[in-house]
C-alpha cells in the first residue's frame, strides 16, 4: 500500500488523482482465521491492527454487521481525556493518550488528533471537592490536570458564562491541556487500512448470528449470514449489540444498552477553542474542525437499540448549553443523531477474557468508549494474542462484579450531601 | 417522548410523568446470605438487555407513583402491554393484538 | 430601484416599500419579500461564498433547502445578531441588517477564492492524507489554520435579549406541509368533528400553489381559489393553522416538534414577544404533505450566481413578482422546467434556449416552446457556464450515446435554470425510522413499511402534478378520519390547465466528466463536486455513509436536501451497483436548522432549574447571607459581618455555638413518615440499624446501603409512635431514597403493610446546638420537660414551641447541647425570629453550612457524599456498630460478605492531624506512604474533609486511606505541588471524645 504524503497528495492533484487505489479492499470471507472480531468500530479494528503489528497474528477477520466505523465510532462526541479519578482508569485512559499522540504518523492517516483541552466545570462546593481530588489523584499519575479560576476558564473559552449570579454558577474548572478531540471517521478508516495493508479481512455488511462453541466449550467459530467460518479465537467489540451476540455463547452480562443522543450546531468561526463539559449541568460541548459545535446529550432513561432518542432530552441538553454559553442561544441545531452505549453497574469498561475459552470481550464503555480507542485496543489485542490480560487490563475483569472490586468513577462525583 | 398507558391509573400518559426502573422479574433471593457470590451477582447486575420484547419496570411517579411491569419492543420502542406488579409476565402472542389496541384509545 | 421587477406578477405588497441594508449597502424592497427576492430585484444574484473554494454564489433555490444565500442577519441593537440565515426565507423588515460571510476582506473581493485555483490539492479527504509532518506542526500551525478557514459566519458574540416559548398541543389530526395535498387534507378534514392543526413553514398558505399558479381550480383562478380556501380553513373552529411553522422532528408516538417563528419579519416587535414557539404537538394521526424538492442538475460551473432551480425562478417570478435575469438558458432532463421557462417568456424574459437531456418531449411542450419563440435543443446537454460572478453564458453539444460530441456550440445568457427532476421530501417519515423503497421506474426513494400512525399525501408518494396532490390529500385525509371513527364528506378540486410532467433522474450530465473540464458541483455549499464522489469510491468507500462523510457531501446546512440524490447516483454509477445497494443516508432531524434557544424555550436562568429555597431562606437573604448551592436547594454557607470574610465568619460561628448557642436552618434535610404495623420490620429491612426495640419517643442513626452493600444515606429517624417513624436523609439524597423505599416496599415486599409519605416540604427544621441551646428554647415550651433527666440525648417529643405543633429531637451534628425543632413548614420564619430574639440574651449566633460543616468533622460525623463517594462499606466508614448484628437481612447485607469487601487493603476513614498544626489540607489532597515520592505514586487514599478547627485551634482533617484503621500512630504523606505534608494518622473524633458536652 502506498503512503500518504504531502508528495503523494500534489502527484494525485497533478495527475488527476488517477493512481488511488482503494484504502481497504472489499473483503470476501474466508471458511477459517485464526482470530475473529465481531464489530468493526475503532476498537476492533485497532485490536486486529495491533494483533497483526505487535503479535504477528494477520489471519483475523474483522467482521461487522454495517459498515465499518458506523456505530459508536461515528457517532460519538470525539471527545478525549484521562483525567480520571482511580489508578486503573487512569492508566487505561492515558495509556490511550499516550497512543492517540502520535496515532496519525502511526498509522499514516491523519485523525486529527488535537489537544486543545478539555476543561471540566465545578459549579458547587461538592464538584470543587470532587475535581480537586481528580486532580491531586492525576498529578500523583502523572496525568496532568489543573486548577482553573473562573477567569482563567473563561479567558480558555471566552463565550463561557461566569457570572456570579448564574444559576450554576462556575466556581472553577479542571482543565487537561493534553485532553482534546479526533476526527472519528479517520480513526476507523485509518485502522482499517493500516489493518488491512498488514493483511487483516475486514468484512462488512456481514451480520454474525451465533458465536460458536466445541465439545471442550471453548469457541470454534462464529456462523454469519454469509455462512459459518472456524476461528481459533473470537473477540467480541460489539458496543451496543455485545449481550445479544454473547447470549449465544452462553455468557450473560452485566449490561444494559441505552440511547445516547449528540448533536450538532450550524458551522461557524471559530468561538469555542476546547472542550467544556459541566457534569452539573450536563453540558458537554467542543466545536469541530468543520466549525460545527458538537453537543453531547444524556441517555434516555429506558434501555433501547432504536437509536432514535426523545425531544425532552434535546430540550434540556441545549437549556444547559445556553446557561453556560448565553450567546449560543441563536445558533442552530442543524442535526441530531442516536447511538445504542452498552453501560455497566460501575460506568468501567469490561475488556479480558470470559469464561469461555478463546472468547474475548470488549465492552461497556458506555459513553466513553472512544477516548480509549487505541488504548483499549492496544490491550485487547495484548489480551487476544497471550491469552491473558495486560497489566493496563487486569482490574477491568468481568468477575469483578462477584468479587465487588468495582471501579466505579460515577459514583465518586455523582452523590451530593 | 413515548405514551406509556398506567394500569392502575388507566390512561395512556406521556412518558416524563413516569420513571424507569430497570428490568422485571428478577425477584430478590428469599434469604440473600444463602446465596453463594455467582448467584447473588445474578441478581445484582446481570441484565438480559433483549433485542425485542423486554420485560421491565416503570413507576407512574408523577400519577399514583406505583410501580408496574411493562413488556416493551427494544427495537421499536412501542410498548406491547403494561401489567400490574405481581402479575406473571403475559404471553404476548395472545395479549399484545389486545393491548395494543387499548394503548390506541 | 427594483429594475428586475415585474409589473402584475407576484405576491407582495407593492404599496409597501421595506428598506434594508445588505453589506452596508442600502436596498429597497416590499413588504412579503425575503431577503433574496428583493436583493434579486435590485439585480443583486451574488450573496455569499462557498464554505471550501469560496466560490462566489447567489441564490439556487426560492425556499428553506437553500444551500448558498447564507447571511448574516441582525436588528439594529445588542445582541440579535445569527449566521447562516438563509436569504432566500428571512423575510425583510423596515431596518434589517444584512451581512456575507465567509469573505475576506470583501464579498466582491475574497482572498480565500485562491483555494478554488488550487482545488486540485484539496479533493476530497485529502486533510486525512497530509498535514502530518513535522507532528508538532499539527496543533501549532495546520490545525489553527484549518479552524480559522473553515466555518461559515460568525458566531454571536452577546448574551441573546429574545425570550423563546414553547407549548404542548394535543390534537387529532396533524397535518404538515400547506400546498395542494394538505390544503386538501385540511379542507377534508375541516369537515369532520377532527380537531386539525395545518402547520407549514412558509408565511402563507399555498405551498407550490404560490409558484405552479397558472392552473384554474373549480373554474377560479387557482390565487382566487387559494384565497378562499385559507379563508375557509381560518374561519373553521375546528382548525388551527399555524404558518411560518416548520416540523423539524417527527418523535415516539405521533409527538411532532413544530418550530414557529414570531418575530423575525416584523419591524417593531411588541414588548415581551417571544422570538420562536416550539409546538410539542401530540396528534392521533398525522398527514405528511410535505411535497417534493426539485433537483439540481450536475454540469460545470453549476454553481455559478445565476444558475437557479427553474422551480426557483417560478417562484421569484410568480410569488415575488421578480425576473432573476434579463436572459435565462434552460437545462432539464423534467417537463417542469419547460413550464417555468414559458412563465418567464410570457413575464418578458428572453429564453435563447431550452436544452433537454432528453432524445424527446411532447408535442405540447415543443408547441408551447415554438409559440414564444424558444428554440429547443433536444438530446442536447451543457457543458459548462461562463462567467464567474454571474452567470454570462453556456456551452451545449449534443448528448451522443451519453458522450461529448465535439460540436460545442455557446449560447449567450445572464442566467441557467435547470431542474433535474424532483425528490419527494420524505424527511419526517424517515425520522420514525419508517422503511423507505426505491422505485425503479421514477428512480426515487418511496414511502414504505410505517412505524407511526402517519399518512403520506401527493408529491412525497410520487404523485405529481395538482389533481393528484389535491386528490391524494383529500384521499390521505378520508384515511385518517376513518382510523379516527370520524368520517367527511369532501369536495372535490378540479383541476384545469394542470402541468403534470415526467422525465428522466440523471447522475452527472454528460459532457461534463473529463479531468480538465470545470468542476460539477453535487453539493454547493461544501463543494463537493461529482469528481469527488467519484475519487472516494475508488478509495474504497462503498457504503453512502462512507462516501458521506468522506467528501462531506450532505452533511452542509441544507442536510443534501439538494445533494443526496444526486450523491447517491453518482456514487452507484461508479461502482456498478444498484441505488438501493448503496443505500440512503439517513434523514435526521430537525428538517432545517432550529435555533438552541427555541429549543431552551422557558429554561433560562432562573427558569432553567427551580431553585428551592425553605421557608427561613428569606430571613437568611435579609440577614446578607453567602449561599451555596446543594442538590437543588440553595443553603446559607454562612453569614459574614461586615469585614469578614468566609473563614473569619466561619470561625466566630463556630466559637460562639460552642461557647453558648448557634442556631441553623435544617429544612432541607429530607423527611420520610413511614408508617403502617409493618414499619419497623420495613425500617429493619432498609437501613442497616435494628428497629424493633427502639422505643416510641426514642432516636437513632440510621444507616442505608445499596442492595452492593456501599453507603448510600444517612440520617436520625426518630420512633413516633409503634406503628410511625419520622425518618431524616441528607439534603441531595431525599427523592432518591423514598424511591428506593417505595420500590423495595411496592415491588419486593408487598405484604407489609406501610406508607411512605415524603414530608420534606411539610416542616420547618431549626437547630439549636450549644451549651445555652436549652436556655434559649424552654420558654417557648410549656407543656414538655425539656431537662436533661426528661428529655435525654436521642429523645424526641411532640409538644407546642411558641404555641407551633412542634416535633423536638434532642440530637446533635456539632456535638453540643442540640435540639431540632421541627414546626410546620409555614412557621418556620416565625419562630426563627422567635428563637432569634430570645437568643441574644445568650450570645446566639445564626451558622450555615460550613460551620455546620467544621464542628461535624471536629466530632468525626461523616457526611454522606463527602466521606463516601458510592464505595464506602460501613465497615470503612467506622460504622460497623450501627449495624443490626442479629438481623438475618437487610438491603446490601449480603453484598458485605463478598470477598472484595473483607479485604484489608479497603480504604478506611481515619483522623488526620498534620505535623504543622497550620497546615489546612486542601480537601481532595492524595495521601501516599511517609516518603513515597514516585511518579505514579502508590496512592493510599485521599483527605475528604479538612478545615481549621477553633476548638483545637488547629487544624483537622478526615480521610479515606488504605488499611487506615491499622495506621492509628502512624504517619502519612501528602504531596503537594512544591510542598508535602506530613500528618499524623488518628481517630476520626476530635473533639470531646467521650461525647459529655451531648449529654448537659
Amino acid at each position: 500500500m502506498s503512503r500518504f504524503s504531502a508528495l503523494s497528495l500534489l502527484r494525485g492533484a497533478i495527475s488527476g488523482h488517477k493512481n488511488v487505489e482503494p484504502q481497504w479492499p472489499n473483503s470476501e470471507l474466508k471458511s477459517e482465521y485464526d482470530v475473529v472480531i465481531i464489530g468493526a468500530g475503532g476498537h476492533g479494528l485497532g485490536a486486529a491492527y495491533y494483533l497483526a503489528k505487535e503479535h504477528g497474528v494477520t489471519n483475523t477477520a474483522v467482521i461487522d454487521k454495517g459498515w465499518l466505523g458506523g456505530g459508536n465510532t461515528g457517532r460519538n462526541t470525539t471527545i478525549i481525556r484521562s483525567n480520571y479519578l482511580y489508578d486503573e482508569s487512569a492508566r487505561l485512559y492515558d495509556h490511550a493518550v499516550d497512543l492517540w499522540d502520535g496515532l496519525s504518523q502511526e498509522l499514516n492517516y491523519n485523525v486529527m488528533f488535537s489537544q486543545r483541552g478539555v476543561m471540566m466545570l465545578a459549579h458547587n462546593v461538592h464538584d470543587v471537592q470532587s475535581f480537586k481530588r481528580h486532580i491531586h489523584s492525576n498529578r500523583l499519575n502523572g496525568v496532568d490536570n489543573v486548577w482553573l479560576s473562573p477567569e482563567q476558564a473563561k479567558a480558555k473559552c471566552p463565550p463561557l458564562n461566569i457570572s456570579s449570579t448564574a444559576r450554576y454558577p462556575v466556581m472553577g474548572a479542571a482543565f487537561q491541556q493534553r485532553a482534546g478531540t479526533a476526527r472519528h471517521d479517520a480513526v476507523a478508516w485509518g485502522y482499517a487500512r493500516a489493518a488491512a495493508a498488514r493483511g487483516v479481512d475486514i468484512v462488512q455488511n456481514c451480520p454474525v448470528v451465533r458465536i460458536s462453541r466445541g465439545a471442550d466449550g471453548a469457541v470454534n467459530g462464529v456462523e454469519t449470514a454469509r455462512g459459518f467460518v472456524k476461528a481459533k479465537k473470537v473477540a467480541v467489540s460489539a458496543a451496543g449489540g455485545t449481550s445479544v451476540i454473547m447470549d449465544t455463547a452462553g455468557v450473560r452480562l452485566p449490561l444494559e444498552s441505552y440511547p445516547l443522543q449528540a448533536l450538532v450546531s450550524e458551522p461557524v468561526k471559530p468561538v469555542c477553542p476546547g472542550v467544556v463539559m459541566s457534569n452539573t449541568v450536563h453540558a458537554y460541548i467542543s466545536q469541530s474542525d468543520k466549525g460545527e459545535l458538537v453537543i453531547g446529550s444524556g441517555t434516555d432513561q429506558y434501555v433501547s437499540y432504536s437509536q432514535r432518542g426523545g425531544l425532552p432530552l434535546i430540550e434540556h441538553t441545549l437549556a444547559a448549553i445556553c446557561e453556560v454559553f448565553p450567546s449560543f442561544r441563536r445558533m442552530r441545531m442543524l442535526r441530531k443523531w442516536g447511538g445504542v452505549v452498552d453501560v455497566t453497574p460501575d460506568r468501567s469498561p469490561i475488556l479480558g477474557k470470559t469464561p469461555v475459552g478463546g472468547l474475548y470481550l470488549n465492552c461497556g464503555w458506555g459513553t466513553g468508549g472512544f477516548k480509549a480507542t487505541p488504548g483499549s485496543a492496544h490491550v485487547f489485542a495484548h489480551t487476544i494474542a497471550k491469552d491473558e490480560p495486560h497489566p493496563i487490563n487486569a482490574p477491568f475483569t468481568l468477575s469483578r462484579f462477584e468479587t465487588g472490586r468495582l471501579i466505579d468513577e460515577a459514583a465518586a462525583a455523582a452523590v451530593a450531601h | 417522548m413515548l405514551l406509556i398507558r398506567c394500569p392502575y391509573c388507566a390512561e395512556t400518559l406521556p412518558e416524563l410523568e413516569f420513571e424507569y426502573s430497570g428490568e422485571a422479574h428478577i425477584a430478590r433471593p428469599q434469604n440473600p446470605s444463602d446465596e453463594p457470590d455467582d448467584q447473588w451477582k445474578d441478581y445484582l447486575f446481570i441484565r438480559s438487555n433483549v433485542r425485542g420484547e423486554h420485560a421491565e419496570q416503570w413507576r407512574h411517579t408523577h400519577g399514583c407513583g406505583r410501580y408496574f411491569n411493562a413488556l416493551r419492543n427494544t427495537v421499536s420502542d412501542k410498548f406491547i402491554t403494561t401489567y400490574p406488579m405481581g402479575e406473571t409476565r403475559p404471553d404476548i402472542n395472545c395479549a399484545g393484538e389486545e393491548k395494543n389496541e387499548q394503548l390506541a384509545r | 430601484m427594483n429594475n428586475w421587477r415585474v409589473k402584475g406578477k407576484g405576491r407582495i405588497n407593492t404599496n409597501k416599500t421595506v428598506s434594508f441594508t445588505f453589506d452596508g449597502t442600502a436596498y429597497k424592497g416590499y413588504e412579503g419579500d425575503t431577503v433574496a427576492s428583493a436583493l434579486l430585484a435590485n439585480g443583486v444574484h451574488l450573496m455569499g461564498r462557498s464554505f471550501k473554494y469560496h466560490r462566489p454564489r447567489g441564490p439556487v433555490t426560492a425556499g428553506s433547502e437553500e444551500p448558498n444565500a447564507l447571511i448574516g442577519t441582525s436588528r439594529a441593537g445588542q445582541g440579535q445578531f445569527e449566521p447562516n440565515t438563509k436569504a432566500t426565507t428571512q423575510e425583510i423588515y423596515q431596518g434589517l441588517i444584512t451581512t456575507s460571510q465567509n469573505k475576506w476582506p470583501s464579498l466582491n473581493f475574497d482572498i480565500g477564492e485562491i483555494n478554488d485555483r488550487l482545488y486540485r490539492l484539496f479533493a476530497a479527504g485529502f486533510y486525512y492524507k497530509t498535514f502530518m509532518w513535522p507532528k508538532s506542526f499539527w496543533d501549532k500551525l495546520y490545525e489553527p489554520v484549518i479552524r480559522a478557514t473553515a466555518g461559515l459566519g460568525k458566531a454571536p458574540s452577546h448574551d441573546d435579549p429574545d425570550t423563546y416559548a414553547s407549548r404542548y398541543l394535543h390534537t387529532d389530526l396533524l397535518i404538515v406541509g400547506a400546498g395542494p395535498a394538505g390544503l386538501a387534507a385540511a379542507l377534508t378534514a375541516m369537515k369532520s368533528g377532527a380537531d386539525v392543526v395545518l402547520v407549514d413553514e412558509n408565511p402563507e398558505l399555498g405551498g407550490s400553489l404560490l409558484f405552479e399558479n397558472a392552473t384554474t381550480l373549480n373554474d377560479q383562478a387557482c390565487d382566487e381559489w387559494l384565497a378562499k380556501a385559507v379563508a375557509e380553513l381560518a374561519a373553521a373552529p375546528n382548525v388551527r393553522v399555524l404558518t411560518r411553522a416548520t416540523a423539524i422532528g417527527y418523535y415516539h408516538e405521533n409527538m411532532v416538534g413544530v418550530a414557529e417563528k414570531l418575530t423575525d419579519h416584523l419591524t417593531r416587535v411588541p414588548d415581551g414577544a417571544p422570538r420562536e414557539r416550539m409546538w410539542r404537538i401530540r396528534a392521533k394521526e398525522v398527514i405528511l404533505a410535505q411535497g417534493a424538492i426539485e433537483r439540481p442538475l450536475v454540469f460545470g460551473n453549476n454553481d455559478r450566481p445565476g444558475v437557479l432551480m427553474a422551480s426557483a425562478a417560478q417562484t421569484y417570478l410568480n410569488r415575488f413578482g421578480v425576473k432573476v435575469g434579463d436572459c435565462a438558458a434552460v437545462v432539464t432532463t423534467h417537463d417542469s422546467a419547460w413550464f417555468a421557462a414559458f412563465d418567464l417568456a410570457d413575464a418578458g424574459v428572453k429564453i435563447p434556449v431550452i436544452v433537454d437531456l432528453r432524445q424527446d418531449a411532447s408535442q405540447d411542450l415543443q408547441r408551447g416552446a415554438a409559440e414564444r419563440g424558444i428554440a429547443v435543443r433536444l438530446g442536447h446537454t451543457v457543458a459548462t457556464v461562463k462567467g464567474r460572478k454571474r452567470a454570462s453564458g453556456i456551452t451545449i453539444c449534443e448528448v451522443n450515446a451519453g458522450s461529448q460530441s465535439d460540436a460545442v456550440s455557446s449560447i449567450a445568457c445572464d442566467t441557467v435554470l435547470m431542474s433535474g427532476g424532483w425528490t419527494p421530501s420524505l424527511h419526517l417519515f424517515s425520522h420514525t425510522k419508517g422503511s423507505l423503497i426505491w422505485d425503479e421506474e421514477n428512480e426515487v426513494f418511496l414511502p414504505g413499511e410505517k412505524t407511526e400512525r402517519c399518512h403520506i399525501a401527493g408529491a412525497g408518494r410520487g404523485l405529481w402534478g395538482q389533481q393528484q396532490a389535491f386528490d391524494d390529500g383529500k384521499h390521505a385525509a378520508l384515511e385518517a378520519l376513518s382510523a379516527l371513527g370520524q368520517s367527511a364528506t369532501p369536495n372535490a378540486v378540479n383541476v384545469r390547465g394542470d402541468r403534470t410532467g415526467t422525465g428522466v433522474v440523471m447522475e452527472e450530465l454528460p459532457g461534463a466528466g473529463g479531468g480538465s473540464a470545470p468542476r460539477a458541483f453535487v453539493d454547493f455549499q461544501n463543494d463537493v463536486c461529482a469528481k469527488d464522489i467519484r475519487l472516494a469510491v475508488r478509495e474504497g468507500m462503498r457504503s453512502i455513509e462512507h462516501v458521506k462523510r468522506f467528501t462531506t457531501t450532505g452533511m452542509a446546512t441544507d442536510q443534501g436536501k439538494l445533494s443526496n440524490m444526486n450523491g447517491l447516483k453518482i456514487a452507484a454509477k461508479q461502482l456498478e451497483c444498484p441505488v438501493p445497494a448503496v443505500g440512503l443516508t439517513t434523514f435526521r432531524p430537525p428538517y432545517t436548522p432550529t435555533t438552541f434557544g427555541s429549543f431552551a424555550g422557558y429554561h433560562k436562568g432562573e427558569l432553567f432549574e427551580v431553585t428551592r429555597k425553605t421557608n427561613i431562606d428569606s430571613w437568611a437573604e435579609e440577614n446578607a447571607a453567602v449561599f451555596e448551592s446543594v442538590s437543588l436547594w440553595r443553603r446559607a454557607r454562612y453569614f459574614p459581618k461586615v469585614g469578614e470574610d468566609m473563614d473569619a465568619a466561619v470561625l466566630r460561628e463556630c466559637r460562639q455555638t460552642r461557647a453558648s448557642v448557634g442556631m441553623f436552618d435544617a429544612s432541607t434535610l429530607g423527611k420520610i413518615e413511614v408508617v403502617g404495623p409493618d414499619a419497623a420490620e420495613f425500617m429493619n429491612r432498609i437501613y442497616t440499624n435494628p428497629w424493633s426495640k427502639l422505643a416510641p419517643g426514642r432516636c437513632r442513626y440510621g444507616l442505608m446501603l445499596g442492595e452492593d452493600g456501599f453507603i448510600r444515606d444517612d440520617g436520625v429517624i426518630g420512633r413516633i409512635s409503634q406503628d410511625r417513624f419520622h425518618v431524616t436523609t441528607t439534603t441531595g439524597g431525599a427523592a432518591r431514597v423514598l424511591t428506593m423505599m417505595e420500590h423495595f416496599l411496592q415491588t419486593e415486599w408487598p405484604e407489609l403493610d406501610v406508607w411512605l409519605t415524603s414530608t420534606t416540604e411539610q416542616w420547618s427544621t431549626i437547630a439549636l446546638n450549644g451549651p445555652n441551646a436549652r436556655k434559649v428554647l424552654e420558654p417557648f415550651v410549656t407543656d414538655a420537660d425539656l431537662s436533661a433527666e426528661a428529655f435525654p440525648h436521642m429523645a424526641l417529643k411532640e409538644c407546642l414551641v411558641a404555641g407551633f405543633e412542634a416535633r423536638v429531637f434532642r440530637v446533635s451534628f456539632t456535638g453540643e447541647l442540640g435540639f431540632e425543632v421541627n414546626v410546620p413548614a409555614e412557621h418556620g420564619r416565625a419562630l426563627w425570629e422567635l428563637l432569634h430574639e430570645e437568643g441574644q440574651k445568650h450570645g446566639l449566633c445564626v451558622y450555615g453550612t460550613e460551620a455546620m460543616h467544621v464542628m461535624r468533622a471536629e466530632k468525626g460525623y461523616i457526611i454522606v457524599g463527602q466521606e463516601t463517594d458510592g464505595t464506602v462499606t460501613p465497615a470503612d466508614a467506622g460504622l460497623t456498630w450501627a449495624i443490626g448484628k442479629k438481623k438475618p437481612d437487610f438491603v446490601g447485607k449480603r453484598s458485605l460478605s463478598r470477598p472484595d469487601m473483607l479485604q484489608a487493603d479497603r480504604k478506611q476513614l481515619i483522623g488526620l492531624l498534620t505535623e504543622d498544626p497550620n497546615t489546612v489540607l486542601e480537601e481532595g489532597a492524595q495521601i501516599v506512604e511517609v516518603g513515597d515520592t514516585a511518579i505514579p505514586a502508590k496512592m493510599l487514599g485521599h483527605v475528604t474533609s479538612s478545615y481549621w478547627s477553633s476548638a483545637l485551634n488547629r487544624s483537622i482533617a478526615l480521610a479515606l486511606v488504605e488499611g487506615g484503621h491499622h495506621r492509628d500512630g502512624g504517619a502519612v504523606d501528602i504531596p503537594m505541588p512544591g510542598k508535602t505534608h506530613r500528618a499524623n494518622v488518628t481517630g476520626t473524633v476530635f473533639y470531646d471524645p467521650e461525647g459529655e458536652r451531648l449529654n448537659m
